[in-house]
């Protein structure tokens, strides 16, 4: 039996029934820009940076189930523009002041915003008051570059079991809390062992006395572009 | 860099709410800048002491818009030069300066000039009327003016630079390709 395939911008990939078109795509080193996919966890289609058109609709392809045969466009002009605005919106929503973030040169907005070439922000910025929490010994939260995607809270829910985090109110008033009465890191049962640790894209959930240790030049992205970079599995960050 | 086969274009730069930094990694395209010179001159700029922008080919705007003076010399730029372009995270997100966008402005200028720690008793917020008048929040230019391009970076590198201004000379948008395109 021949393995059931679709294309991605005329490229065949090879899928397992089940698999999202998100999936079969990492396995086979394509890239599809992303922030609020884990392949550790169950995909939340919240930020629509993985916007395909399959079969000329547009679809959230870390949702859409592969099927045989599918025509798959991503990397377009169309779609990496409607991504650059997407990416645009968070970083005007947000504080995002790279050269003082201590993850910067390992951000996955950061570069996919590289990797999309969005030159300015575009967009006027709301500078929101989004104080941080360095409660906890160990862990600091700067709220200020939470672009909701949500990874924290399944991480903690899911997989570590401990309802750390959550996401709060609607629409433009979506923020990130900490499920505890005083609203404070500190007073749960957050670990450094946890998966929530370790899983955010941006630099909200970050290590204390760690930061700035990789020189420019070395970080993550630095040396190569996300795009390049082999495609993470379960498990991995 | 092409030579010129016209005459020279003109160059304005400036630095609003900025630190000098995007000046500096201008001039650290060092010895490039004989080539650059060959193809324009510089209008008004730090470089030239020249007070006022007059009809330019290319504005080099470095910093955001702090102040009302800030407001009064971008608008200047725009409407003598003929491409604006927004270089530095200042110009292009607030940058450093905007950190202060959260905190009422009366607090900011209480704490340094009269409640902070080491600050003389009896000292009192400067009024001097020569002092160009804070905005509440620090901006970037692209909320006050049309920008026609945008050279990211903490600064952006000579390299950036240099890449951006030849492909701008040369009627291009500005082209950053990996290890060029920074936000810091
Ligand atoms: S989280 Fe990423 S995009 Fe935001 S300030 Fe930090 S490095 Fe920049
Ligand atoms: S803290 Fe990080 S992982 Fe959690 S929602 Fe915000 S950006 Fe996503
Ligand atoms: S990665 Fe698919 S919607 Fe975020």
């Amino acid at each position: 039996m021949s393995e059931a395939t679709f294309t991605l911008d005329g490229k065949t990939i090879p899928f397992r029934e089940g698999q999202t078109i998100m999936q079969a795509a990492m396995a086979a080193a394509a890239y599809i820009p992303r922030l609020c996919y884990h392949p550790g966890l169950k995909p939340h289609g919240s930020c629509k940076l993985c916007t395909v058109k399959v079969n000329g609709r547009h679809t959230a392809s870390c949702t859409y189930q592969a099927q045989p045969g599918l025509a798959v466009e991503s990397d377009t002009e169309e779609l990496n523009g409607e991504r650059r605005s997407l990416l645009q919106m968070l970083f005007v929503e947000g504080n995002h002041f790279c050269p003082s973030c201590e993850a910067s040169g390992n951000c996955q907005l950061q570069a996919t915003a590289y990797e999309l070439k969005m030159m300015t922000p575009h967009y006027d910025h709301f500078f929101p008051d989004r104080p941080v929490d360095a409660s906890h010994p160990e862990y600091l939260l700067d709220f200020n570059r939470c672009i909701l995607c949500s990874l924290c809270v399944r991480a903690s829910r899911d997989v570590d079991g401990k309802n750390v985090f959550a996401l709060a109110e609607r629409g433009i008033k979506t923020r990130l809390i900490v499920n505890a009465e005083s609203g404070l890191l500190a007073d749960t049962n957050f670990s450094a062992d946890d998966m929530a640790a370790h899983v955010c894209p941006v630099g909200v959930i970050l290590r204390k006395r760690t930061g700035f240790s990789v020189p420019i030049g070395q970080r993550t992205y630095d040396i190569n572009p996300i795009s390049a970079l082999p495609q993470p599995k379960a498990g991995e960050s | 860099m092409a030579t010129a086969p016209g005459p020279k274009l003109k160059v304005a730069t400036v630095s609003l709410a900025g630190c000098f930094g995007c000046h500096m990694s201008l001039l650290d395209i060092d010895e490039r800048l004989f080539d650059l010179v060959e193809l324009v001159e510089f209008d008004r700029s730090p470089l030239t002491d020249i007070k006022h922008c007059g009809p330019c080919d290319i504005g080099y705007i470095e910093g955001g818009v702090c102040n009302a003076e800030n407001v009064q010399v971008l608008r200047e730029f725009r409407a003598n030069c003929r491409t604006l372009i927004s270089v530095g995270a200042c110009a292009i997100n607030g940058g450093l300066p905007a950190q202060r966008n959260h905190l009422p402005l009366s607090a900011v200028l209480d704490e340094i000039y009269q409640s902070g720690p080491c600050i003389a008793t009896g000292c009192t917020i400067p009024n001097d009327p020569e002092l160009p008048l804070l905005l509440n929040k620090v901006h970037p230019i692209h909320e006050v003016v049309k920008v026609d391009y945008f050279i990211p970076g903490c600064p952006p590198s000579a390299d950036a630079i240099w890449k951006a201004l030849n492909d701008i000379i040369a009627g291009r948008e500005p082209n950053l390709g990996h290890g060029l395109i920074h936000y810091d």
